[in-house]
């Protein structure tokens, strides 16, 4: 019988742990277990003929560890073939008569996934995909991926058994008793992200027993529409007498996991410290125990690395800052290759209370396919909000898909063929709730009914791909009602007939209803309310304008959604807030500071500089702001810094108040370049060290007096670095490691610079590092701290 | 021999030590109100997570011999020499606190660094919440913790503990190729099991008698 078939309609059971058992039949501490399955080939054959007798219908390969990180091509392929056959020869030789399969199990792969650890998706991807295909070619029935407890490296490993096997697939990941992954993702994180990729079953298994799992089995038989699995350890470890045990007996746990079967659980199993025994009283106890089917959820999701965002009734607010369109700033940023611009973007959107971020970087002349993916990656390594993908670029579409981590929301697809057949692809590989904009090779309708005929097209298509309508989002294109007074209308009729017929969820991009208007955010809001009232879900809005923040929170509290409208009263400050800045009170300069602006600085007050230089920038040119005010503060605290008056928290706090300042200098300034340049200076930690605190102080200081900073980040290559030195013609390059262990990779880049950039200065810094051994790595000058690489470069750059 | 794991509420946080991990002897009011900010922030992410296992040891005279492997160190054999057996601990105070550093290198370095130094003490603050538990469990004295990098313990000893800890799988603790741990605020350590206890200052073990950290008497 073909697994999938089977797995329709009955309870499948999967076998219990392997590792202990090993352990008691003499496996060392630190031993590699999966190089039993060669030296010891009837030991595993014993255990899993046990596991089937007992009553499994599914035993895993003793393959968990079996990777290429850990063993050579050849090696690798022994053991996966080895621990196969061991399978398929105990199930052979089992009496169990029930039909039994073979599962290739797929572990972790014992490393962190960047940016949190060193190993790239891609690499993950290529890791998993060596093993995978040696279970497809020795003939698995199917794949297990288990113990995962993190979101991306999971969703690595299941688009590698997607993309090099045909075999089904079930997802198993680890939830501590606070019911997350330990990198954070939540069960209905994991679920939206897994069945968008098509997994055949999902669950949860180890780190806790059976009733401590529980809450998690609950809440994913809540929200997935494919079987659940659960496969607890046997409660905790205790060590009594140099052995093993566990706090939960066989029947403790055969009861509870009974319990669960009767609540919908289709597929149970044991992790560690479970045996045979614990199987058979699973099965004897749900002996004839109805299989419950599985339900269609129809929950609209979208996912993060941490938590799920659920389109319901509530509206969602979706951050469209994060675009260059008609932002001189921004596009700069992008053309400057300035990530920390964008990220701080996405942070104070975060901080207004959006749910989820549209993230568009298409500038003409800029790579998008790179720049779209590496946004989103950097957005998603520091935002746990979900993201939406806003690109027409159907490459740069799928690099970023492909990299996120969770259920991305992607903008957009329309009702023409060849878009939905450049799109739906990609929604049905890497899941996604797409945002379906309803026009076609027509144009835009006029009439609402146009609009929701091409709804109706687009539905029917994405049914062809196998994507549900729960994942497609409509927007029925907010037009100018400058151009037409009856365009708003239109909109919205045909917004509310695609809620109410096709019961789908709608999305617009308000603002647009405006355009070419004065005041346009009375406009904005009114349409707003409209839409809301219409049964708008979610919205594309700028949620640093008060009024549309105003609409939303009032709406909610006029529809029961705010609980003695605690929401909008806490949001109803934030309001007040905006005119008291504007009108924001003289204060006495005191002599101490020489100016107000000066003192803001000094004392590490961000907004408060920001605000007093965009006041002074009305009766004072940007540059004798920075030589009369921003420089000589900052000058007063380095130097306190050099006497050790001030300290490193207090010194950073005034170069970011200095930066603050700076950034409404720049905005102020219609030129890119600022006349305060003082030439370009490369930056880089080192391959092989992760650590970018020391690196980013020096990057901020240096900033602030005038250096254009190309920062390369961490981790970063020799190679990396010799071009950006050429690219640029830098005149400076600084290099932080922080490891004894990454030294090495600096002296290296010192190399290859001296090499291909002769002239080129270096200058080194980081906590292992010495004047003499910098010296000997052939570094040109050693920095103790921030300041002393500021003095250094400045000499640098007055000697040019 | 077993792997055990223990998790944690939040030690009580000492603010001294953040400030000195700072690198602030002399905090002003914005300095305290920024550590107290971040406290604040990284409270909702931090996680306490421990697994270990006891190992015995026989000392000759620089190798330290833990049965299933052994190491070759002056400074941990001396701190083990009256004790027949280890406790061997990865602690780890979880992902989260290095998303904020990360988040923060890049718009905020005065938070980085608050929170950098926030990590760094409750990572001590678990070892020795996990030290004083474990010691009063087993009814034991526990000779100072050593961990790769101290003395001549080299940091390669990290492959060894990682493979007979298995962290990865039981706390989420990895090893990267530069044998750096992520997450990043973790500690692994061993801890000799004595009969005496010995509460002198730890930084009077250390050679490194310039160190910008050590705590005076």
């Amino acid at each position: 019988m073909n697994f999938r078939d089977f797995l329709k309609d009955n309870i499948i059971y999967l076998d219990g742990g392997l590792g202990t058992l090993l352990q008691s039949r003499g496996l060392k501490p630190g031993e590699l277990p999966e190089r039993w399955s060669i030296s010891h080939p009837e030991v595993l054959q014993d255990i899993h003929k046990a596991y089937f007798d007992a009553g499994s219908n599914v035993v895993c390969s003793n393959t968990f560890g079996a990777n290429c990180l850990k063993f050579d091509k050849n090696e690798l392929e022994q053991i996966v073939s080895a621990a196969i056959n061991n399978v398929k020869i105990a199930r052979d030789k089992s009496s169990n008569t029930a039909p039994k399969f073979v599962a290739l199990d797929l572990g972790p792969s014992g490393k962190l996934l960047k940016p949190l650890g060193d190993l790239d998706f891609e690499d993950a991807v290529s890791v998993f995909a060596e093993t995978v295909k040696l279970g497809a070619k020795y003939g698995a029935d199917l794949v297990i991926i288990e113990t995962m407890n993190d979101s991306y490296e999971t969703k690595a490993a299941l688009l590698a058994v997607k993309e090099n096997c045909d075999l089904p697939v079930l997802v198993s990941n680890v939830y501590g008793a606070d019911g997350k992954l330990m990198t954070g993702a939540s069960p209905e994180a994991m679920v939206a992200m897994l069945e968008g990729m098509g997994v055949d079953a999902l669950g949860a298994n180890c780190s806790l027993g059976p009733k401590q799992l529980r809450p998690v089995a609950e809440r994913l038989l809540a929200c997935a529409s494919v079987p659940v699995l659960l496969k607890p350890n046997a409660g905790l470890p205790k060590s009594v007498d140099g052995k093993t045990v566990f706090d939960v007996t066989p029947d403790e746990f055969a009861e509870e996991l009974a319990s669960l079967v009767k609540s919908g659980l289709r597929i149970a199993g044991g992790c560690c410290g479970t045996t045979p025994e614990y199987i058979s009283l699973l099965t004897s106890k749900t002996a004839g125990a109805r299989a419950i089917p599985v339900t269609k959820k129809n929950i609209t999701a979208v996912s993060s690395y941490s938590h799920a965002v659920v389109f319901d009734k509530e509206p969602i607010l979706i951050g469209e800052r994060i675009n260059p369109t008609g932002k001189k700033r921004f596009k700069q940023a992008l053309i400057n290759n300035d990530i920390d611009y964008i990220l701080s973007e996405g942070i104070n959107q975060q901080e207004k209370g959006v749910h989820i971020l549209d993230v568009n970087v298409g500038l003409p002349d800029i790579d998008e396919v790179s720049m779209l993916k590496t946004a989103v990656c950097e957005l998603q390594a520091v935002i746990d909000l979900p993201l939406q993908i806003d690109t027409a670029n159907i490459p740069a579409m799928e690099s970023a898909m492909r990299r996120y981590n969770g259920k991305a929301m992607i903008n957009s697809v329309n009702g023409k063929a060849e878009s939905m057949a450049a799109v739906f692809p990609l929604v049905k590989k890497y899941g996604g709730v797409v945002v379906a904009l309803t026009l076609d090779e027509g144009g835009i309708p006029q009439t609402a009914e146009g609009r929701f005929a091409i709804a109706q097209k687009i539905l029917k298509t994405a049914e062809c791909y196998g994507i549900d309508k729960k994942d497609i989002i409509f927007d029925t294109l907010a037009m100018t009602i400058s151009a037409d007074s009856g365009a708003a209308s239109t909109t919205l009729t045909a917004l509310n007939q695609i809620k109410n017929e096709l019961g789908c969820h709608t999305s617009l991009g308000v603002s647009n209803i405006s355009f070419g208007l004065p005041s346009r955010d009375g406009i904005n809001s009114t349409f707003f309310a409209l839409a809301l009232e219409n049964g708008l879900s979610a919205a594309i809005m700028n949620p640093y304008s008060a009024d549309m923040m105003k609409v939303y929170y009032s709406f909610k509290a006029l529809h029961g959604m705010d609980e003695n409208c605690a929401q909008y009263i806490a949001a109803a400050g934030s309001f007040a807030t905006v005119s008291a800045t504007n009108a924001a009170p003289a204060v006495k300069s005191t002599e101490e500071y020489r100016s107000e602006l000066q003192r803001a600085i000094i004392k590490g007050l961000c907004e408060k500089a920001g605000d007093l230089t965009c006041q002074l920038l009305k009766s004072t040119p940007p540059l004798e702001i920075v030589q009369n005010e921003v420089i000589p503060a900052l000058n007063t605290v380095g130097e306190g810094f050099e006497k050790k008056t001030v300290y490193l928290p207090q010194l950073l706090m005034s170069a970011e108040a200095a930066k603050a300042a700076f950034e409404c200098v720049k905005a102020a300034m219609s030129a890119t370049s600022s006349g305060t340049d003082k030439g370009i200076f490369v930056i880089a930690t080192v391959h092989g060290d992760i650590h970018d605190i020391g690196k980013n102080i020096v990057k901020l200081l240096l900033e602030n007096y005038g250096f254009n900073v190309i920062d390369l980040g961490k981790d970063v290559p020799a190679e990396t670095v010799a071009e950006a030195v050429i690219l640029r013609n830098a005149p400076m390059a600084g290099l932080s490691a922080l490891m004894t262990t990454t030294v090495p990779a600096m002296e290296e880049t010192i190399k290859l610079l001296r090499e291909k950039a002769p002239w080129c200065k270096i200058v080194v810094g980081g906590a292992v590092l010495t004047e003499e051994y910098a010296s000997k790595i052939g570094a040109d000058k050693y920095a103790r701290d921030a300041m002393e690489t500021v003095r250094y470069a400045e000499k640098i750059s007055s000697d040019r | 021999m077993t792997i055990l794991r223990k998790g944690y509420p939040s030690p009580a946080i000492r603010e001294k030590e953040i400030l000195r991990y700072s690198g602030c002897r002399v905090p002003d009011e914005s300095t305290i109100a920024l550590m107290r900010s971040c406290i604040d922030e990284a409270q909702k992410v931090l996680t306490y997570e421990v697994c270990y296992c006891i190992l015995p040891v026989e000392i000759r005279v620089d190798i330290c011999d833990f049965g299933c492997f052994s190491l070759t160190s002056q400074g941990l054999a001396k701190n083990l020499s009256s004790s027949t057996q280890v406790v061997l601990f990865a602690a780890t105070v979880g992902t989260g606190l290095d998303r904020l550093i990360a988040k923060y290198g890049r718009i905020s370095p005065s938070r980085a660094l608050m929170i950098q130094a926030l990590g760094a003490e409750r990572i001590e603050a678990l070892c020795d919440e996990f030290c004083k538990d474990i010691s009063t469990e087993l009814n034991t004295c526990l000779a100072p913790r050593f961990s790769p990098g101290y003395g001549d313990l080299p940091l390669e000893t990290q492959r060894d503990i990682f493979a007979v800890l298995d962290p990865s799988r039981q706390i989420g603790l990895t090893l990267n190729d530069s044998l750096l741990m992520s997450p990043s605020k973790s500690v692994t350590a061993f801890a000799g099991m004595a009969n005496e206890c010995n509460n002198t200052n730890k930084c009077s073990l250390c050679d490194k008698t310039n160190c910008n950290f050590r705590r005076v008497l």
